[in-house]
């Protein structure tokens, strides 16, 4: 029996890719370990190797075919053991035999950066980017705009970002200001804090935020309280950026939503983008910001297609929330990925008659209360989403604020979605019922509308 | 599932023998050298059994069964082998988040081990832990890290603990040339050091933290001399050789049971795979691996060393790799066939009742 070779998943969040090109021949014999194919994913070119020894007896995708969904067969083994007579029956020379050169995948960083990195116009309207093009589009636009800018962090690089959002940016502006690091967060962190102090306006980028714990002494204690124990003498133009939240099944300590925990420190602003419009205009506006910003990305949202923005000016003003959805029976607000999921919480409510009114709230600290109590003031009913744990959450904030600013207007209490009170766990069943889903959206809607 | 191996359960399969106290099907029929030379064949089951282990886990991970991180370990075998081999029973060990086969060489279950893998009820965590984050309390072992240096200060409480209860454990603290950089690493040498510890620090120096090589990372890589400023002697050591690894073991850890306080060990070794699953690893050349997998093997420089020694023959090799290719697809199923953890565990460990 031949053994198929499967289309593997190269990572947490992969579900589909490209079989680049075939590195064996039908024919080849193959050992434990070979190189046998090149996959593409959105973030990288990988190899995958053979797990069974045995002769590559049939290719079933070829070379250069798209969207091949993971566990499809790709090819077949024949085992070491098993009668060599069966591998006659496998076409002699076929037609996927002849691998590329392996330096081509070499260029992946260049060949994926767009020509718009270049310093020219911004594409026409009508254009669709990915968050990681906008939010590497946005550093690279304020690099060239203001040489005190500069990012540093592990992988930034040499290795073109952990999530391929530096990419192509070591090649553009040098390894004076695009700076690997050592695996050293609270040493990196508080060292750009004091670049920030000597007035260098430094990007840090943490592989995810769940490393920034390490390093969050000095994002408080130095980046947040000296300019006010500074009397106003010091500054700290600074933006701490990188992924949060949960991605997918890598468990508690690196699955953690740290929104509610910088939102309640005075002396930082917090910010969370959704879209590519949303990434690109608030980190150029938080690059710009003469103050220590939190900027909180979502690896399942850096794949993710949007319509550009226009022009290498487009800017988005921090503490503005943003409607992304009008509606008269009730408000769901949420940032970051939890925007998308309301999207489709709004979706299914309107095939039920519901029309509900998503507000992206874009920034946390300050966050735009007199927008959400617009909207509440239309619809008296309010359904704030989020990643973070319940207690002392995003929506416990909104809670009080709705309390204390449209008590008059609320014909429910305020509800609420969060991540499970639990550490994330990482089977995929529990997984599924620690993080919201459009379903609790829904029913967390129904509910305040008491349907 | 009969059997669970759990965290907190008493009865725990063996179904991967490891050179700790297990006892060898083979008759003893070599006089005095006998003891030895089955401890010399057993580490080769053990680093075989880790290498099968990893492939297999690697090939799940391809097929959707596994997911998340999942950092193997191939390459780096003769380092835990050959120092877990000078452990006692009472002794502790702890390491970082590429721990598959430290929880083998510690005497874990195969089949435990891979059913968190794949998320499953019968995992070590009960599926709530996955690849990172396994314990075993029976094995003293203590995970199993997600945070690049995080465990260093642990593996030092730990050792803390051997000397307060006065118990005459070990340590064995597991890290990386990647975590040797942070600063909570210094920190514990000057408590250990200051207070004697029994506590081995074993860097395992794969050339790597994740994409970015030592020399780009470290403003010196003797790593063995990272404890000379707190008076902690340092050894470095050819980690793809398991005899010396266990050599430089004993050293390390009769320096410990002695109350001298904490010992270094460096042990240079290398990892054949990326970093994690989704590491295209662009960063070193596929001349660099395939040469030292073809020179520096420790699987394969063993099994010439059992036979050019005469330790074994070919067909007593050959029976040690179907044994454990066995018990791997043993684990492998036991793994797919567990059922997903219980609803109701969602809400469980968080806290302990009182």
């Amino acid at each position: 029996m031949p053994i198929p070779v499967l289309m593997p998943a190269l990572s947490p969040t992969m579900t589909e890719g490209k079989l680049a090109n075939w590195l064996k021949k039908e024919g080849d014999r193959v050992r434990s370990g070979d190189a046998l194919a090149e996959i593409e994913t959105d973030k990288a070119t990988m190899e995958v190797e053979a797990v069974d020894a045995g002769v590559l007896s049939k290719i079933l995708v070829p070379s250069g075919t798209d969207g091949v969904a993971v566990n499809t067969p790709i090819a077949l083994i024949l085992g070491e053991d098993e009668d060599s007579d069966a591998q006659a029956k496998a076409p002699a020379e076929p037609a996927a035999a002849k691998p590329a050169p392996v330096a081509a995948k070499a260029s992946e960083p260049a060949a994926a950066a767009p020509a718009k990195t270049n310093g020219g116009p911004a594409p026409a309207t009508g254009t669709v980017i990915t968050v990681r093009e906008a939010l590497r589009d946005a550093i690279a636009e304020e690099m060239r705009r203001d040489e005190n800018v500069f990012l540093m962090g592990e992988e930034v690089g040499e290795y073109q970002g952990a999530y391929k959002i530096s990419q192509g940016l070591l090649q553009e502006f040098g390894a004076k200001r695009v700076v690997d690091t050592p695996i050293t967060e609270q040493g990196f962190a508080g060292l750009c804090v004091g670049a920030a102090f000597a007035g260098l306006r430094p990007i840090v980028e943490f592989m995810t935020f769940n490393f920034a714990m390490q390093a969050i002494d000095q994002i408080i204690n130095s980046a947040a309280k000296t300019h006010y124990m500074a009397g106003g003498q010091l500054t700290c133009p600074i933006v701490f950026r990188g992924p949060n939240g949960p991605a997918a099944r890598v468990a508690a300590q690196h699955s953690q939503d740290f929104a509610s925990w910088y939102a309640h420190c005075p002396g930082l602003k917090v910010v969370a983008p959704y879209s590519a419009a949303d990434a690109k205009g608030l980190l150029k506006a938080a690059i710009r910001d003469p103050n220590p910003i939190i900027f909180l990305e979502h690896e399942i949202l850096y794949g993710q297609t949007f319509d550009a923005p226009e022009g290498p000016d487009f800017l988005l003003p921090i503490g503005k929330a943003k409607i992304e959805r009008t509606g008269k029976d009730v408000t769901l607000v949420a940032y970051s990925r939890m925007v998308h999921l309301s999207l489709q919480a709004a979706e299914v409510l309107a095939k039920e008659g519901i029309e509900a009114e998503v507000i992206n709230l874009r920034s946390l600290r300050p966050l735009d209360v007199p927008t959400i109590v617009e909207s509440v003031k239309k619809t008296n009913r309010i359904v704030a989403v989020e990643e973070c744990w319940p207690v002392a959450g995003i929506g416990s904030e909104i809670a009080a604020q709705m309390m204390e600013h449209a008590f008059d207007y609320l014909d429910a209490p305020v509800g609420r979605v969060s991540q499970a009170d639990v550490p994330l766990p990482y089977a995929a069943n529990l997984e599924r019922l620690s993080i919201p889903q459009v379903e609790n959206i829904v029913a967390a809607a129904k509910s305040v509308l008491y349907r | 599932m009969t059997a669970a191996p759990r965290a907190r359960g008493t009865t725990e399969l063996r179904a991967v023998p490891t050179s700790r106290g297990q006892a060898r099907s083979k008759p003893n029929t070599r006089g005095d050298a006998s003891a030895d030379a089955d401890q010399i064949v057993g580490f080769y089951r053990d680093m075989l059994a880790i290498r099968r282990f990893e492939e297999k886990a690697g090939q799940l991970y391809g097929m959707g069964l596994i997911a998340g991180f999942c950092h193997l370990y191939i390459g780096q075998e003769a380092v835990v082998v050959g120092l877990q081999a000078t452990a006692n029973k009472q002794d502790s060990v702890i390491t970082t988040y590429r721990d598959h086969g430290h929880m083998l060489a510690c005497g874990m279950d195969a089949k435990g081990v891979m059913a968190e893998l794949t998320g499953r009820r019968d995992g070590y965590s009960r599926g709530k832990g996955g690849s990172m984050h396994m314990f075993s309390r029976e094995k003293n072992f203590y995970g199993g890290h997600g945070i690049v240096g995080a465990s260093v200060p642990l593996g030092t409480g730990l050792a803390f603990a051997h000397k307060y209860k006065g118990d005459g454990g070990v340590c064995y603290c597991y890290f990386g040339d990647g975590a040797a950089n942070q600063g909570q690493v210094f920190e514990s040498f000057n408590m250990a050091a200051l207070w004697k510890l029994p506590v081995i620090f074993v860097i395992e120096n794969n050339k790597y933290g994740m994409g970015t090589s030592i020399n780009r990372a470290s403003a010196t890589t003797d790593f063995y001399r990272r404890g000379e400023v707190h008076g902690i002697p340092g050894l470095r050591v050819n980690g793809m050789n398991v005899l010396e690894v266990k050599e430089a073991g004993e050293k390390a850890v009769a320096n410990c049971r002695t109350g001298k306080g904490p010992y270094l060990l460096e042990m240079v070794t290398y990892r054949y795979r990326g970093h994690s699953m989704s590491d295209p690893a662009k960063y070193r050349s596929k001349e660099e691996v395939s040469k030292i997998r073809e020179e520096s093997d420790p699987i394969d420089g063993l099994r010439k060393y059992i036979l050019d020694s005469g330790l074994a023959d070919d067909a007593e090799l050959k029976e040690i790799d179907r044994q454990v290719k066995v018990q791997i697809t043993e684990a492998a199923e036991f793994a797919q066939q567990s059922p997903e953890p219980d609803q109701t565990e969602l809400y469980t460990d968080v806290l302990v009742s009182v």
